[in-house]
């Protein structure tokens, strides 16, 4: 775990989330002490320790295939910025 | 005052018909006229709604319907889905958001005749130990309006402490639950995780969540549990465990239970008046005829550090889902990748654009074996930890949290201090076991409340409040009222 100054802009990036040059400046700062006290966990030697992913694992929770009631059309397009003709509208994607 | 009953009393009066769903939906209005300009606890709610609704029991009552629930106001944190209510998870993202359907554990208070209603403020996403983060101002703490209600839940715990209504719904992922009861000087109890269907819980970090109730007095919140409680075919990680009848455990009786004492939590940082309230807490329960136990739970230092990997990277991903094509705000972009961007970056608070950056990082190629997969592997040291402390005893015993209610401000700037006001009920998230905090004193100048936390194993629910009634019931703090 290297103490790295975390590339701010690189990880906003991955994360679709625009940020100011002020804000970028002042995460660089507080993710740098954060990343310092998260140091910490290098003192514990995990060799052979299973990853725990959740508390109380459920493994092939399943239902029958079959067909239920689910959000109608409407439903799903009512909270939508944008909409037009029952469908989302987007940015041009293809040229 | 009707607004001040707890729901075992109001329910009592209402099938007596000595009240009406009216009146005691009528006193909670009034209250909230009369208090949340101080207290802000509510983002929003609808009066005729509220009263619709409570006629509508009004008219089950007298036809002689029996639901556990019937006519009692219940507000709800902004982060579980209420069907063709508002849904803002106090963020500026969502916009005009309306709920299609209503989560499991509404529609579950629904069937047992709750009057579901309001918006009570949070921190946005649920990320934060104030409620400072919220993109609708800041929630007041009723005992001193100076002062925050903690968080994330702090309008659920702060509408309960004012009696702007009968009891809330929270949600705890490290201690959202706990720390606002101990600092507004309620109840609150975070469930074993899978306890309670997340189906209709706007999603924080999906292993961790889970939602509960902040209520007046240990009774009421082992009857919104059995309420809630379930396995649910919508949530696939809800476990399929039966359900007690929760209240008829609590009976007083704790003799000869083994209450475990960590030496790991009597920190530096825990404030004298914190730490003689929890030592007169341990000493009530011995008169009660339990035995204390010291234990060692050697990774708490640890797991601080390991939540906020955890809790950032699961946050990370789940927050992806707020892009501005589906739902909520968007500001246009020339292609989608544009789109997204400036969407969530003018969407998203400061919090928790950090929490995304930091999780996007922890899970980033070249650091994921490092940070995160590390930080799981402590995580089952620090469940182990309890595990094994089960063995030997009933509950744990600890503060809720270190200090009393800081100052609106002493903290906001510093993200790393505010995480570490989180010390004693991060673990529980972590372990997946369950937790309740209870009022067991007050500072002296100013008068603010002090949490006792108390942990329970896997599902041990009934036991964990057993053991917290009996101690309420022998000292009677949560009856104190603060002065508004």
């Amino acid at each position: 775990m290297a103490s790295a100054e975390i590339d701010v802009k690189y990880v906003a990036h991955l994360a679709r989330l625009a940020l100011t040059p002020d804000e970028e400046k002042q995460l660089g700062a507080q993710l740098g002490s954060i990343l310092g006290y998260i140091e910490k966990l290098r003192e514990l030697d995990v060799t052979g320790v299973e990853p725990t992913a959740h508390a109380v694992p459920m493994v092939n929770v399943t239902r029958a295939d079959e067909i239920r009631e689910s959000l109608s059309h409407e439903d799903a397009l009512r909270n939508a910025p944008r909409q037009a003709n029952g469908l989302f509208i987007v940015p041009k994607v293809v040229e | 005052m009707l607004n001040q009953l707890t729901i075992s009393e109001l329910t009592a009066k209402l099938t007596k018909r000595e009240v009406s769903a009216r009146e005691a939906t009528q006193a909670c209005l009034d209250q909230i006229a009369r208090v949340d300009g101080k207290i802000h606890a509510f983002i929003s709610y609808n009066a005729a709604d509220a009263l619709a609704q409570a006629d509508a029991a009004d008219k089950l009552i007298f036809s002689g319907a029996k639901n556990s629930l019937l006519g009692v106001p219940i507000a709800i944190k902004d982060v579980l889905a209420v069907k063709n209510q508002p849904l803002n998870c106090a963020s500026k993202i969502l916009g005009n958001f309306t709920s299609t359907y209503d989560a499991t554990a509404i529609e579950k208070l629904k069937a047992a005749g709750a009057i579901v209603f309001g918006r009570l403020n949070m921190d946005e996403f649920a990320m934060g130990s104030s409620t400072e983060n919220s993109a609708f101002g800041l929630t007041r703490n009723p005992w001193d309006v100076t002062r925050i209600p903690g968080g994330s839940s702090g309008g659920s715990a702060a509408a309960v402490a004012a009696d702007e209504c009968i009891a809330s719904l929270g949600t705890d992922t490290g201690g959202s639950i706990r720390q606002p009861a101990a600092l507004c000087g309620c109840v609150g109890l975070k469930p074993t995780y899978g306890r309670i269907s997340r189906y209709g819980l706007v999603a924080f970090a999906s292993s961790l969540d889970q939602i509960g109730p902040f209520t007046k007095d240990v009774r009421d919140s082992a009857i919104l549990l059995g309420a809630m409680s379930g396995v649910d075919p919508r949530d696939s990680t809800s476990v399929p465990e039966p359900v007690p009848n929760y209240s008829a455990a609590l009976d007083g009786n704790i003799r000869g239970m083994k209450i475990g004492l960590p030496k790991e939590y009597m920190i530096g940082g825990l404030h004298a008046e914190v730490k003689a309230a929890v030592d007169a807490a341990v000493k009530q329960y011995e008169k009660l005829g339990a035995e204390i136990v010291e234990i060692s739970l050697p990774h708490t230092d640890y797991a601080v550090a390991t939540y906020y990997i955890i809790a950032t990277a699961e946050a990370s991903a789940n927050l992806a889902r707020f892009d501005g094509i589906r739902y909520g705000a968007r500001v246009e972009g020339n292609d989608p990748i544009e789109l997204y961007s400036k969407t969530r970056g003018a969407g998203f608070g400061a919090e928790v654009k950090r929490r995304i950056i930091l999780g996007t990082y922890v899970l980033s190629s070249g650091y994921h074996d490092a940070y995160y997969l590390h930080a799981q592997k402590v995580r089952t040291l620090i469940r182990n930890d309890f595990l094994k402390a089960f063995e030997k005893v009933d509950a744990i015993v600890t503060p809720t949290t270190p200090t009393a209610a800081f100052k609106a401000g002493e903290k906001s700037g510093d993200p790393l201090q505010m995480y570490l006001s989180d010390i004693f009920t991060i673990s529980c998230n972590l372990a997946g076991i369950c937790g309740i905090s209870i009022p067991c004193g007050f500072t002296k100048n100013p008068k603010l409340p002090i949490g006792l936390q108390l942990l329970g194993k896997p599902f041990g629910e009934e036991t964990l409040l057993k053991i917290a009634h009996a101690y309420e019931q022998a000292t009677g703090w949560h009856k104190e009222k603060p002065v508004i």
